[in-house]
């Protein structure tokens, strides 16, 4: 337990410390969401009513870019292979490792959401409506990216094919968080939606790591 | 004959070189059967003569999920007991599976457009069946994005089992939301409820439709035994070079 812990704690510090890269998801969420008025037209009632896809879409993006990273760096300077041949079981160092990115890339979106809703013309319930379903859904985004930042660093290759083996495995994710935020909004039932994306991100936990784990094993050598 | 010995790749050479004349021979017989039985079937009385898209629609559509499963039971190959020829499998049933769920795409879009009154609906039937159709090309992608082959497969291997979930997703779409799609009439709880004069051609199709993806399959399996022999065999013309 104490080894989990201290794989998060290193994780995270190393994360957003100089040089960790994860508080650029939060940027690059930002700009997606300033890019979107230029595209759409500042049209305030448009905002509001596109709000919660261009919000979830923007998180999407952004927990995307910086999944090349969940592993990359471990890869190379060598402590990815001591963690496979450590006494933690993989699956669970995978978990935790999932945890720490998530902490430091996911959770800041989450908290970004309130301020980027101000920019959208959404009004308070909105706003924590779609912060709700963020909070729930972007854990779901990393545990399942995780696989495909697992295959990418087995293969050597990032970027477009991790985009491309993963985002298929999100739309679901996609799906429930925006049905969900609109239920909120549009005062439709809200539990239906949301508690399917809570049972994805609890299939997620599960399914995550051991793929993770699977492809790290047989995939290193 | 058990599956272990065909592991062999130079007898499972010889033995699908005597097989697969007479598999292409028959699944021919059967699409040219499929095909008079489905042109004769009569007319629906709702959808007139285009419910005859059904008979390619819906072993397509069959096909593409069998294919996935046919490739998750290869992926169980490579990862637990090594089969030497699992991975081959695996790699040639991609690009087939892909090709039937385009067409099964397609002729339902077509389908869809006098039925619907639309080609294309954001459903849940025809998302899901979208989402396998991109993981389709994703495998594909990461197939040809690495060079080594055995590295490739277990990689595959991971995605295959992984995408394997949206299978009951599919499956079972039509009945977990209300869908434009009609619910399952064929392979159902208390029986198909598909008169007999469209079941039986429908059937006959399936089969056909099953007997040609075989044929391929075993026919994409040799070519790529043969691909990795003269890889070998370049690679080690490759080494000798002063």
């Amino acid at each position: 337990m104490t080894a989990l812990a201290a794989l998060v704690r290193r994780d995270v510090k190393i994360a957003l410390r100089v040089g960790g890269g994860a508080l650029i998801g939060v940027l690059f969420f930002l700009t997606v969401v300033v890019l979107m008025p230029f595209a759409l037209g500042p049209d305030l009632a448009l905002l509001t009513r596109l709000g919660p896809a261009i919000l979830w879409l923007g998180a999407l993006l952004a927990s995307l870019l910086t999944l090349d990273r969940l592993f990359m760096a471990d890869h190379e300077d060598g402590s990815l292979d001591l963690i496979v041949m450590g006494r933690v079981p993989l699956e669970l160092a995978c978990a935790a490792k999932a945890l720490a990115h998530w902490l430091a890339a996911g959770l800041p979106l989450v908290i970004a959401t309130p301020a980027l809703g101000l920019l959208l013309n959404l009004d308070a319930t909105s706003t924590s409506a779609i912060g709700l379903t963020l909070l729930v859904g972007t854990p779901a985004l990393t545990f399942t990216g995780m696989i495909g930042a697992a295959l990418a660093v087995t293969l050597h290759r990032g970027g477009l094919l991790l985009a491309v083996l993963v985002l298929p495995l999100s739309i679901p994710v996609l799906i429930f968080g925006v049905a969900a935020s609109e239920a909120a909004i549009g005062g439709f039932s809200f539990g239906a939606p949301f508690t399917i994306l809570c049972a994805l991100s609890l299939i997620s936990f599960v399914i995550g790591p051991f793929a993770a784990a699977a492809s790290l094993r047989h995939g290193l050598d | 004959m058990t599956l272990l010995d065909l592991a062999n790749p130079t007898r499972f050479l010889t033995l699908t070189s005597r097989l697969l004349p007479w598999l292409a021979g028959l699944t021919f017989v059967l699409l040219l059967i499929g095909l008079y039985q489905s042109a004769m079937a009569p007319d629906d009385y709702q959808q007139g003569a285009t419910v005859k898209i059904m008979f390619i629609h819906v072993p397509n559509a069959w096909l593409s999920m069998f294919v996935w499963g046919v490739m998750s039971l290869a992926a169980l190959g490579t990862l637990v007991w090594r089969h030497p020829l699992a991975d081959v499998a695996a790699k040639a049933a991609a690009p087939i599976g892909a090709c039937f769920t385009f067409l099964a795409l397609a002729t339902g879009s077509l389908w869809g457009r006098p039925m619907w009154g639309t080609y294309w609906e954001w459903d849940a039937r025809l998302t899901s069946v979208l989402i396998l159709f991109l993981m389709y090309l994703g495998l594909i992608a990461l197939w040809r994005a690495v060079e080594d082959p055995s590295r490739a497969a277990r990689a595959a291997a991971v995605l295959t089992l992984v995408g394997a979930i949206n299978l009951p997703i599919i499956k079972f779409s039509v009945d977990w939301w209300n869908t434009l799609h009609q619910p399952a009439s064929v392979l159902r709880l208390g029986g198909p409820t598909l008169d007999r004069a469209f079941l039986i051609p429908l059937l006959i199709m399936a089969l056909a439709f099953s007997l040609l993806f075989l044929t391929l399959h075993l026919a994409a399996m040799r070519n790529e035994i043969l691909r990795r022999r003269v890889r070998a065999l370049q690679l080690k013309q490759a080494s000798q070079l002063p």
